[in-house]
């Protein structure tokens, strides 16, 4: 689950970490109060939206005065925008973001992530703030400086201490940024996150050093247990589809083809959506209605597959395990005549009493192509789009 | 011999007398393993499926004798019996649990460290459909019956396509050692690597055919030690060539955040090792054989 900058912000100020000051706005008006009552001659109006990249899009604009931050904010709320991470279908601006500008000395980066290999918590930072992780490790990898953090006993003062040295801070700014760096820490190993990037960590001319901007990502598995993280969820910037899929238990990614999918398990789910580009077809979504696939699962999967406009053919794939075919075609058989479904039909059951399964369709009304393997299933797929 | 589980190996059930430990225990039980009894904490002296219920995994190795335990615990309290089973000496536990926290995997880890090589147990898991040595012993939640006997190891990360691998082979008369879930969370229990040096070293396996997924670097990690140390051929399928970069697919591990960690790049580092890859899902079991009949195997 990812939050928005202020809300990572206000998580990290809480551990410590310190931020420039700021205030969340929903309409002009209060934007131009909140620049006068942060108070100063220049301010950074920011679009709080789940993306990176907001800069180059537009997203960030810098005023001189607050009818300047109001015009901006005005300028900003209730529009997509649109970043090289978002997609063509960009994501709304709901919330600004007013902070007081900072006077920037240096930008340097910092994020924190599990490290699947160690299985510890590493430290990434690097001199190059203010670039993607990515671009750095591409055109900068000597300035990456990595520290693993055994998890049993937390970060010490002189790991922090040894990244803050490697960034070139100077001495007498050192226990500070040390400082930072453990507060970050204690935020990914208290809250269940799996990634904190603070991208630029800044050192500004009044030697003070500031996390200017932040991403946090948690883990959905450990929402059970952070109320107040559950809370920060801001469904308006999921996609809509992805949300109903994920209030009901199912995991859904929505992708760009026209091919819809209804499958179980995550394996064979990514294994249909690759069979299918192979015959020369694109998946509109990944879909997988679980181990179990019951009846009311499969319901659900035909209703959420049917609310995808760009769907011209629907491809269930089931293998029945612990599960049997006969059980998810009756399941099949009572959503269809519950849903309307306008769309070419294309099934392939396997496993466990296969053979009734397809009796059952066969002799039910429904309207469909009956496929026997990964591979035929595909292919009849994208014949079917005609 | 088979890997992990044999013919009499014997299982303790850790969340025993729950709806979903129970089910998948009676079809253990049917399919011939030696379950010895279970756990739950608080139930201890009832009798459940005709086998003891004790409270604590310790007093349910005095008593039975079991080695190895199969974990159905809700995900807020798996971390805590994993641990628990690791203390009172379990030398494997299954971990079938789906959606436990990252943080609480990697403690669980942290804390098996504490015991020496010999006593120390190994987890395989969670977010799997566990293990299946046909005709001996099937400590998981899959079907039994599409499983034949026979020589290949297969170990895959998804439960699903673990299935329609062996109903592959079993459609091309191709019978499996010993089929290891090692499941589809960013911090697992067993790797690909551990999984594939017990196929190594058992004298029944011929080949392994390994079924890997986006996100991670264990496949590729498994390819160097295979291409390193390993007699076997190994086969491999790497799902997820369309998944879109940054997006978990599913299982929470299947994301692509590195350099290495996508489908198509997986397929090109696992080939560099020396690994035959099935091009596409459908054709697993016709790889595998193609393999045999190249290496006089079949």
């Amino acid at each position: 689950m990812d939050i928005h900058e202020y809300q990572a912000k206000k998580i990290l100020s809480d551990f410590g970490v310190k931020i420039p000051t700021g205030g969340i706005v929903y309409s002009p008006e209060n934007a131009e109060n909140k620049a006068r009552e942060i108070g100063g001659s220049k301010w950074v109006v920011k679009a709080q939206v789940h993306s990176g990249a907001r800069g180059k899009a537009g997203g960030i604009i810098i005023c001189n005065s607050p009818l300047e931050v109001a015009d901006a904010t005005d300028k900003l709320l209730g529009k997509k925008l649109i970043t090289n991470q978002t997609g063509p279908e960009g994501k709304i601006i709901n919330r600004i973001y007013i902070e007081e500008a900072t006077d920037i000395k240096h930008e340097l980066y910092l994020g924190l992530v599990f490290d699947r290999s160690s299985e510890s918590i590493m430290v990434v930072a690097s001199t190059e703030g203010g670039m993607s992780v990515e671009e750095i490790s591409k055109e900068k990898p000597e300035t990456i400086i990595r520290s693993k953090i055994e998890v049993a006993v937390g970060i010490q003062q002189f790991q922090a201490r040894e990244i803050a040295f490697g960034l070139g801070i100077e001495s007498k700014l050192i226990s500070r940024a040390a400082n930072t760096i453990i507060g970050c820490y204690k935020a990914f190993s208290e809250l269940d996150a799996t990634m904190v990037e603070v991208n630029p960590l800044v050192v500004s001319h009044q030697d003070e050093i500031l996390a200017l901007d932040c991403k946090m990502s948690f883990d959905n598995n450990a929402m059970f247990r952070r109320d107040e993280i559950a809370e920060l969820r801001d469904k308006t910037q999921e996609n809509s589809n992805e949300v109903y899929a994920s209030d009901r238990g199912m995991n859904y990614v929505s992708l760009d083809g026209n091919i819809g999918n209804i499958i179980n398990g995550a394996g064979l789910a990514m294994a249909s959506m690759d069979m299918i580009k192979l015959a020369g077809g694109e998946p509109a979504n990944f879909l997988d209605v679980g181990g179990g696939a019951t009846p009311e699962k499969i319901v659900k999967a035909f209703k959420l597959i049917s609310m995808d406009t760009k769907v011209k053919v629907i491809l269930v794939n089931i293998f029945a395990g612990i599960n049997r075919c006969d059980w998810v075609a009756e399941g099949i058989v009572q959503a269809l005549s519950k849903i309307e479904i306008k769309h070419p039909l294309v099934i392939r059951l396997a496993g466990t009493n296969v053979e009734k399964g397809n009796e059952i369709l066969k002799k039910s009304n429904i309207n469909y192509i009956e496929a026997s393997t990964l591979e035929d299933a595909a292919n009849k797929a994208v014949k079917a789009l005609g | 011999m088979s890997i992990i589980i044999h013919k009499n190996t014997k299982i303790l059930v850790q969340g025993f007398t729950g709806k979903i430990g129970s089910f998948h225990a009676e079809e253990m039980i049917k399919y011939g393993s030696n379950v010895v009894g279970g756990v739950t904490p608080g139930k201890g002296g009832m009798t459940h499926l005709n086998l003891p219920v004790f409270n604590t995994v310790k007093e349910a190795v005095d008593q039975t004798g079991a080695s190895t335990s199969i974990l159905f615990v809700p995900p807020a309290f798996a971390a805590d019996s994993a641990m628990e089973a690791a203390d009172a000496g379990i030398k494997t536990c299954v971990a079938i649990t789906d959606g436990i926290p990252s943080h609480d995997m990697v403690k669980i880890k942290r804390y098996m460290r504490r015991y020496p090589k010999d006593k120390k147990m190994g987890l395989v898991g969670p977010n799997c459909a566990g293990i299946i040595s046909p005709g001996k012993s099937m400590l998981g939640i899959m079907p039994g019956h599409i499983y034949k006997e026979g020589k290949i190891g297969i170990v895959s990360r998804s439960g699903t396509l673990g299935y329609e691998a062996a109903q592959q082979l079993k459609d091309l008369e191709i019978g499996v050692s010993t089929s290891v879930g090692i499941g589809g969370d960013p911090i697992n229990g067993s790797s690909f690597r551990d999984i594939i040096e017990k196929f190594e070293n058992d004298d029944e396996t011929i080949a392994v055919l390994m079924i890997g997924e986006i996100g991670g670097p264990q496949e590729v990690e498994a390819g160097q030690f295979a291409k390193e140390n390993m007699s076997k051929p190994v086969i491999a399928y790497i799902a997820g060539l369309t998944a879109p970069k940054g997006r978990v697919m599913g299982h929470a591990g299947a994301i692509v955040s590195a350099y290495g960690e996508s489908a198509i790049e997986k397929v090109e580092l696992l080939k560099d090792c020396g690994v035959t890859i099935s091009k596409n899902p459908s054709v697993m079991g016709e790889t595998v054989k193609k393999v045999l009949v190249e290496n006089n195997l079949n």
